[in-house]
Parts: C-alpha cells; sequence; structure tokens
C-alpha cells in the first residue's frame, strides 16, 4: 500500500513531448482513474508508473521513495495489460508464479500465494491450462491474478477490459471494484470509456494533450466540470453549448443572453467578467425540457428512442442544435415545433479561455441526492 | 500476503542496483550483440581486410608469412613500357564478361519463369502444398549434386538429353553440352535455371498471397481482362517483393562458383570471376593476383549492395519503430 | 473451353512437377545401374542393384565424408542460433544507437563472394592450425550463417508481441531471462526455421569445403562427390556418383517435404520482409 506522487513529470518522445509537466498524488489505498481521449496520453503516464518508460523531467515517488531510476520490478507494482500479456507457453499456474520464482520465493510460498489468488478469482480449476485454452474473462482473471500474486504496493491497469465483450465488462468491472475493498491497495487504472471511470473510480484524473484537466470524484466532475473540456467530455450525451453574452453581473449572480434574445440568470460567481463579453452556457441534456411554450423555440431534427427515455435533437431557430432527454412516454416527432427550457440552476458558464465560473457558496452536490447520470 | 518474498524486493536491496529499464535494456543490446559481432569480425571482417592487403603483395600460398608490397602491381603494372597485371589479363576481362552475362541472362530467364510457376501455384487446386514441395527440392539439393546430375544428364555420348533430343528428331547429332564453346555457357544458364526458378518463384508467390483478394473480385465485377489485370493491378502490386528478389539473386549469381566450376571445371569459355580468382589462388599458388581478382568481385558487388541498400534503407525506414 | 482451360492447366502443372523432379528421378534409375548399362539411356527403373551404393563407401571414405558434413553442419547451426538468438533479441527489440547501421552491416556481410575472404580465411584457418581440420570448416561457415540468422531471426522477434516482454520485466525478469525463459519458447518455431536453412547451406557448401581441406578423410560431401574419381582420370564413376548424390539428397528432400512451410517461410522472411 502506498501513495504514488508525480511532480512536474514530462515525457518526450524524440522531440514530440507528449507529457507535459504532469502533478499527482494517488493517496494510499486511492482507485485513481486515467481517463481522456486517445492520444491524450494516459497509457504514457502509466507506463512512466511503472518504470517501462522513463520520465525526461521530474520526480516519481512510491511510498515516498523516488523511482525514477528503478527498473519496475523493484517499484513493487504490479500491472494488467490490455492485451493481458499472458506467456503463451506457461501454463496459467506457472505464468502466475514466474514473478514469484523470479524473486526467489520458496516452492511452498510460491504454491500457497499462487493458489489463494486462484481462489480469489475463481481460476483454481484452470491451473493447468495453457493461455489459448481459456476464454477472454478467464484470461483476464490470470492477468489479474499474477497481479495479485505479487502482493504489489500499487496496481496499475493498462484499460484491461476493453478486449472484453460487453457483458463481461460489466461483470468484470464490478468483481475489480470488489478486489479493490478487497485488497484495500493503491490502484491506478487507464480507460478511456468515461462509464469505467465513473463508476470504478475514487477519484478520476482527466487527461488532455498530455497535460491534466481536472482532477476530482467522478460527481465533482460531472456537476462541477473545471473547464470546456471536462464538461464536453463526461457525460453521456454530451452536455450542450450555447454561445452567449455576458449582459449585467452581481455578487454571486452572472446574467447572460444566449443566441435568440433569451436571457438567463445565473447563481454563479462572476469573477472578472465584464459586461458584453463572449461566454458559453453549458447544459446537460437531463435538464433541458421541451414542451410546447418556452423561450427557445426549434424543430424536432432527431428522435432516438431508447425505451427508458428518449434523447431529442431539436434545431433552435437562432442557435445550435440542442440535445434533451425526455421521458419515455413523450411522443414527438420528426419536424415538429416545439419550445426548449431549461433550468437556470443547472446550467454552467465558461470564460472564453474555457474556465468554468465557480458555483455560488460552491456547496458540494447535496449528500444522498443521486443525479440522474444517464451514461449509456 | 507480504513476507519474506515481499522482503526481498524491498527499496533497500533495490538501491544496490539503481538502473532504470532502458538504460539496462540497453546495456543488454550490447552485451547480447557484442559476441556475434567479434565472430563476424573475426571470419568476415578480418579475412576481408587481409584479403584486400595480400592484393597489394607478391604473397605466394607456399609461405604465406614471407611476402613484399608491391603495389598496385597485380592490379596494373608497366615493366620496359609492356602493361601487365590483371586488369591487362584477357582471361580475367573473359571471366567478367561470362559472370555478367550469366547473371543477365539467367535472372532474367528465372524471373519470367518463376512469375509464371507463381501465378500457377497461387491458383487454388489440390496439391498445391506438394507442388510447392516439389518445386522447392531443386532449390534444396546441392549444387554440386545437381551440377553432377545435370552433368550425367548432358553427357555427350550416354546423356539422356541428347537421347530425347535425338529421339524426337530436334537434333541429328550429340551435343557436347559442356565442353563445346557455342552451348557451354548456356548450359551452365539451364542448370541454373532449374535450380533457383524455384527460389524465385517462392518469393513472387509470397508476395502474391499477401495481395487483398477483394481488388480481384472488383476487377471480375468490372470485367477487365485477367491479362489486363495482371499487368496493371498485380504486378504494380508485387512489384517491391520482385525487385528484392531480383537483385538477391542478381548477387547471387554474380559470385557463382560451384556450378560452374562443376560442370564445366576450370574450362576458358565459362570461367566466372569466382572460379578465376581461385584458380589463381589456390591452383597456380598467386595469392597477390588472386586476391586482386577477389578484391575486385568485392567492389563490384559491394557497390551493388549500397545501391540495393539504400534503396532498401527507405523500405526499412517505414517499419523500424 | 473451360475444360481445355482446366486441362491445360494441369499439363503446366505437370511440366512443372517434371522438370523439378526429373533430374533427381533419372539419378535414382541411374544408380541402379552399373557397368555397360550405364551407356544406354533408360527412363524406366528396370532393376535394383546396390552394388553402386556399396562401392560409393568401399572405394571412398564416404561414411566419413558424410559424418563430417554432419558435424560441420550441425556446429555451424548451434552456434548460429545460440548467437543469433540474443542478437535478433537485442536487434529487433531494442532501440539504441547505431543499431540499423549494425544491422546493415550484417545483412552486408551476407552478400560478401565468398571468394573475397578466401586468402584472409585461408591464411587465418592455418594460423589456427585448422587447416584440412572440421573446426576449421566451421569457422568458416559462420561467415555464411550468421549473417542471415541475425537478419531473419529478428524479423521474427519484431513480430511478438511488446507486452508479454513488459510483463516479464515488471515480474522482474532480466533482459537475459527475457530472452531465456520468455523469447526462446515462443521463437522456437523460427528458430527451427532458421536452423534449417543454416543447415541446408552449411549442408551444401562448396568453396570453403574444397579451399580449406586437403585429405579425402575431412572432406564433406559436395567436393567428395565433385572430386570423385574412377579407376583412371578419364572414366567417371557416373553409377557411384549418382548414388552418393541420391544418399545426400534424400535426408535434404525429406527436411524439404517435412518443413516445407517453415522454409518458405524463412526465405520470405528474410528477403520480403527486409
Amino acid at each position: 500500500m502506498a501513495e504514488v506522487v508525480l511532480k512536474g513529470v514530462e515525457k518526450s518522445f524524440g522531440s514530440v513531448k507528449v507529457i507535459h509537466g504532469v502533478d499527482l498524488t494517488v493517496r494510499d489505498g486511492e482507485f485513481v482513474v486515467f481517463v481522456g481521449p486517445s492520444g491524450c496520453g494516459k497509457s504514457t503516464l502509466l507506463r512512466l508508473i511503472a518504470g517501462l518508460e522513463d520520465a525526461t523531467a521530474g520526480d516519481l515517488f512510491i511510498d515516498a521513495e523516488r523511482v525514477n531510476d528503478l527498473p519496475p520490478a523493484k517499484r513493487r507494482i504490479a500491472m494488467v495489460f490490455q492485451s493481458y500479456a499472458l506467456y503463451p507457453h506457461m501454463s496459467v499456474y506457472d505464468n502466475m508464479a514466474f514473478g514469484l520464482e523470479l524473486a526467489k520465493a520458496t516452492k511452498s510460498e510460491i504454491d500457497q500465494r499462487v493458489r489463494q489468488a486462484a481462489r480469489l478469482l475463481q481460476i483454481d480449476t484452470l491451473l493447468d491450462r495453457k493461455p489459448k485454452q481459456l476464454s477472454g474473462g478467464q484470461r483476464q482473471r490470470v492477468a489479474i491474478g499474477r497481479a495479485i500474486v505479487r502482493d504489489p504496493k500499487v496496481f496499475l491497469f493498462d484499460e484491461p477490459l476493453s478486449n472484453l465483450d460487453a457483458a463481461l465488462r460489466v461483470q468484470t468491472r464490478i468483481e475489480i471494484t470488489k478486489l479493490h475493498s478487497d485488497m484495500k491497495a493503491t490502484m491506478i487504472y487507464v480507460t478511456h470509456d468515461q462509464v469505467e471511470a465513473m463508476t470504478l473510480a475514487d477519484r478520476i484524473v482527466v487527461l488532455n494533450a498530455g497535460r491534466i484537466e481536472q482532477v476530482g470524484t467522478p460527481l465533482e466532475l460531472y456537476h462541477r466540470p473545471a473547464n470546456l473540456f471536462v464538461a464536453g467530455f463526461i457525460g453521456s450525451p454530451q452536455m450542450n453549448f450555447i454561445p452567449a453574452e455576458v449582459t449585467q453581473t452581481g455578487p454571486g449572480n452572472v446574467q447572460v443572453r444566449i443566441a435568440g434574445g433569451s436571457a438567463l440568470s445565473l447563481p454563479l460567481m462572476p469573477d472578472d467578467l465584464r459586461p458584453s463579453e463572449p461566454i458559453t452556457v453549458g447544459i446537460r441534456p437531463d435538464h433541458v425540457t421541451v414542451g410546447p411554450a418556452g423561450p427557445i423555440s426549434g424543430r424536432v431534427a432527431l428522435v432516438e428512442e431508447l425505451g427508458e427515455n428518449h434523447l431529442l435533437y431539436v434545431d433552435t431557430e437562432h442557435g445550435p442544435r440542442l440535445t434533451a432527454r425526455a421521458p419515455g412516454n413523450a411522443r414527438h416527432r420528426i419536424g415538429e415545433r416545439v419550445s426548449v427550457t431549461f433550468d437556470a440552476q443547472s446550467c454552467h458558464l465558461f470564460k472564453a479561455s474555457g474556465e468554468a465560473l465557480a458555483a455560488r457558496g460552491s456547496s458540494p452536490t447535496p449528500a444522498g441526492s443521486s443525479p440522474r447520470m444517464n451514461l449509456a | 500476503m507480504s513476507d519474506a518474498v515481499a522482503g526481498r524486493i524491498t527499496p533497500a536491496s533495490a538501491r544496490r542496483r539503481r538502473s532504470s529499464l532502458s538504460r539496462s535494456r540497453v546495456r543488454a543490446a550490447w552485451l547480447f550483440i557484442a559476441p556475434p559481432l567479434i565472430v563476424l569480425g573475426l571470419v568476415a571482417g578480418w579475412p576481408l581486410a587481409r584479403t584486400i592487403w595480400f592484393s597489394f603483395t607478391d604473397a605466394n600460398l607456399n609461405n604465406l608469412r614471407e611476402y613484399e608490397f608491391i603495389g598496385f602491381e597485380n592490379y596494373l603494372a608497366n615493366y620496359d613500357g609492356e602493361w601487365l597485371g590483371l586488369l591487362t589479363d584477357p582471361d580475367w576481362w573473359r571471366s567478367v564478361w561470362n559472370t555478367v552475362w550469366f547473371a543477365l541472362v539467367s535472372v532474367s530467364i528465372e524471373t519470367v519463369l518463376g512469375m509464371l510457376v507463381a501465378l500457377i501455384l497461387n491458383a487454388a487446386f489440390p496439391g498445391r502444398g506438394i507442388m510447392r514441395a516439389i518445386i522447392l527440392i531443386p532449390w534444396a539439393i546441392p549444387t554440386v549434386v545437381s551440377a553432377k546430375m545435370w552433368n550425367w544428364m548432358l553427357h555427350d555420348q550416354f546423356g539422356v538429353i541428347n537421347d530425347m533430343l535425338l529421339r524426337i528428331g530436334l537434333i541429328s547429332a550429340p551435343i557436347t553440352w559442356t565442353a563445346s564453346p557455342d552451348t557451354a555457357l548456356w548450359t551452365v544458364v539451364m542448370v541454373d535455371v532449374w535450380k533457383t526458378t524455384p527460389f524465385i518463384a517462392l518469393l513472387i508467390l509470397a508476395a502474391l498471397q499477401m495481395l487483398p483478394q477483394d481488388i480481384y473480385e472488383a476487377a471480375r465485377v468490372d470485367g477487365i481482362h485477367p491479362i489486363r489485370v495482371f499487368f496493371r493491378v498485380t504486378l504494380p502490386l508485387i512489384r517491391p517483393a520482385l525487385l528484392v528478389a531480383v537483385i538477391f539473386r542478381a548477387l547471387d549469381a554474380l559470385r557463382v562458383f560451384d556450378l560452374i566450376y562443376v560442370l564445366t571445371a576450370n574450362s576458358r569459355d565459362t570461367m566466372s570471376m569466382s572460379v578465376y580468382a581461385r584458380q589463381q589462388l589456390v591452383d597456380f599458388q598467386e595469392v597477390g593476383l588472386g586476391s586482386a581478382a577477389s578484391t575486385l568481385i568485392f567492389l563490384i558487388i559491394a557497390l551493388l549492395v549500397v545501391v540495393t541498400m539504400t534503396v532498401g534503407r527507405l523500405r526499412f525506414g517505414e517499419d523500424a519503430r | 473451353m473451360k475444360i481445355l482451360a482446366r486441362i491445360g492447366f494441369w499439363l503446366l502443372v505437370l511440366m512443372i512437377a517434371m522438370f523439378s523432379l526429373f533430374p533427381f528421378y533419372y539419378a535414382v534409375i541411374s544408380s541402379f545401374r552399373s557397368g555397360t548399362e550405364l551407356f544406354s539411356v533408360a527412363y524406366l527403373p528396370e532393376r535394383f542393384d546396390l552394388v553402386n551404393y556399396l562401392a560409393v563407401f568401399q572405394r571412398q571414405p564416404f561414411g566419413r565424408n558424410i559424418l563430417n558434413s554432419i558435424a560441420v553442419a550441425g556446429s555451424v547451426v548451434a552456434l548460429s542460433l545460440a548467437l543469433g538468438i540474443t542478437a535478433a533479441y537485442a536487434f529487433g527489440r531494442i532501440s539504441f544507437r547505431g543499431r540499423s547501421l549494425l544491422l546493415f552491416t550484417i545483412l552486408g556481410v551476407s552478400m560478401f563472394p565468398q571468394v573475397a575472404v578466401l586468402s584472409g580465411m585461408f591464411e587465418l584457418i592455418r594460423s589456427f592450425g585448422l587447416y584440412n581440420t572440421i573446426p576449421g570448416l566451421i569457422l568458416a561457415n559462420l561467415m555464411l550463417t550468421m549473417p542471415f540468422t541475425i537478419w531473419v531471426l529478428t524479423t521474427f522477434m519484431r513480430e511478438l508481441p511488446k507486452e508479454i516482454e513488459e510483463a516479464a520485466f515488471v515480474d522482474g525478469a532480466t533482459p537475459w531471462i527475457v530472452v531465456r525463459r520468455v523469447f526462446l519458447p515462443l521463437m522456437a518455431p523460427a528458430a527451427v526455421t532458421t536452423g534449417l536453412l543454416a543447415f541446408i547451406v552449411s549442408w551444401n557448401e562448396f568453396l570453403f569445403a574444397l579451399t580449406f581441406t586437403l585429405t579425402n578423410e575431412q572432406r564433406t560431401v559436395p567436393p567428395a562427390i565433385a572430386l570423385m574419381t574412377g579407376s583412371t582420370a578419364y572414366e567417371l564413376p557416373w553409377g557411384a556418383i549418382m548414388a552418393a548424390s541420391v544418399i545426400v539428397t534424400l535426408p535434404i528432400i525429406a527436411l524439404v517435404l517435412v518443413f516445407q512451410r517453415r522454409i518458405v517461410a524463412g526465405i520470405t522472411a528474410g528477403a520480403v520482409k527486409g
């Protein structure tokens, strides 16, 4: 169990810089997920922690020890790879025993630990098989077992579920959560799938173009995205963005006018905003209501019927296309004229720089009130 | 779970061997390539350097310890107005011409035939695997053995080839294939074609089998004539592989030795550069002159290799990470 | 029309097979005939006389020649693979300065004309006291087999997944252990392929074997066959030569038939992918 600390970590491949000075502390026993679009550097960051790549600059600490110059095996980490990376010529047992054997553990020691991990993962009947005789899910378990056996301080997962089918992915996700609560080990997990990130993480690190955009709990990221990128990346369907203009500011209040003329009064800290400054209003589809009357009018361009609820895509007269989530019993036709309203309380404002305005009072989400978070 | 084993991989013991993974891998890389590099230096680099050195001396095979440096005299020298040396030896130039002619003719024939064989074997038919093994056999038979087999088949009095040709009336009298100046080099080419067409055919076949099938289906749907498809689609697509095969074969043909030595012995009519060099070196014991010939052969082939590699480097650069 | 095309196709296939096999077939037939029988041409086997096969072993140390060939080819294969596989790991999986240049130099060596090193090699072998010995031939043949062994193994090594190697490093393996415990088993098929090619090259090698041996007892098979003489210098013992040819070709044909796919993979790995 250990804390992982990154200080000003940078990485370049040749002349291409892929990690631009990352500072991050992963607390002892925490489950942290790195998420971001492909090419954002999340895997590279994980491989830097693992020691599979050398940091170009900065310091890396695991359990208060600087590990920049340590090979992976000496960092007390274990890694689960996307392709599982099982040794194809070794049995399941030997796959799990290999690391211990290299660490010169005794035979009985190895046997006890391999069998214990195998029981935990319910693969104890597969120990004599070769990897190619296993299903994808079983291979995944062996890969995790190989990590557990080494009793590492930090578990690293590199997109471990992306090769599994949808049903197995959900199941394995639950098992990993359980594993984390059982082992109480520090875990760092890389994924491009925000559902995995939201469901697994204690805290999520959103990465973009080699930089950390925001670090926070899943709900913090959902409810209080720090910037346009995070707001757009977390949540599905994506948050609506509407160009607007500041009309007036007051203490803990910002008034804006969105394209088409509607005015909104938002309970946000105005910072140093000035009137007539361009600004972006963000509103999640969940908070957009479509009805017969309202301030913004438009036409239904597309209806996606999901059963439980529907997604309506509305082309507004003066603004962009908006996405709204409507109850499953609502009936809308393509081309129908509708009006759109949304709750000012649920709106986000983003300055031209992309930075979000803080909410008044900045109180976190009320405990117990689980928001309607529909991550497809 | 953390106990004795865990204890062994603690930071305390780690501190003794502080080294990041990439650094230790690079160190291992040099460690791993050192032995083969040393061996290659010993069995290729050093002998080559010595050969080049000998080409500037008057060394004799009887006593390789005592020799004198004579500069370029093995290549070209002027004694009392008379030009001597390798570059004035008509036999050498004859061997150069023989080798180049042999390489050009045999590789051209092999390429065309190899292409035909590859196209035939690329069709799906029962027994294709066996056919592939069958055409490999001439390639795998030791050159000396195939030369002997053909020697026997081409025997002027008892040879089966003459017998066949006489029977079907193509010739009226037996031909002395390997001895007659008119036919000797053609005979060498024929045996080489028999032996190495499979090599080219297999390389082309491998390239053909990497081609996507859907472009052929598309061409068929469009109703394009197969011959047109071959010249407009297949040939351009396999050109890189074809080029590599041809260059490999050409380099191989330029250093031909076994076949000619066994098939036609030291006959002037067919002597290749390699046969010439060895004859000077071993039969006439003239290490200096033989080495000069060897050095020239090396230079000719090295030049071709360098040209090949500059072309090949572009291809290599793509898949190197 | 379709049937005609079909017949034409099979005729072509038949022709290719005939052209490929006839010399060997004819050698087999001839090897069973002796004396004056050889002075008439026969297209079909008519008798099964082993006298030439006995003569091959009685008139010269042909058994010894075969053993020499096996010893030379076997040692050359073992040495080339042992040195080649670690080098292939370094060249195929580790990026270090000078890698490309070294790899191209090695490829260049594989294109050396043998005759270019002949006098230098002669001196080297003599100075080691290895003239007319089997170890001398092993040393010389390494020049032929090592470069392409490294080259072919490198192209195979490149195809192995990177993550398996990384998993081994996380498990605490050193580069040496990665090669020995992880890649060596995975490379076994590639090593068989490359080993076969190296064996064939060494088994067939002629120029070095001819030049660096003196006595019949030290010769490998190719020079032994090339220098086979009859009772007089002008009368070659064709029956015996054909018998010897058949003997040394049979194991090669067996290898080709069994490992046909692997050999083709090796040839193309060395050329097409390079």
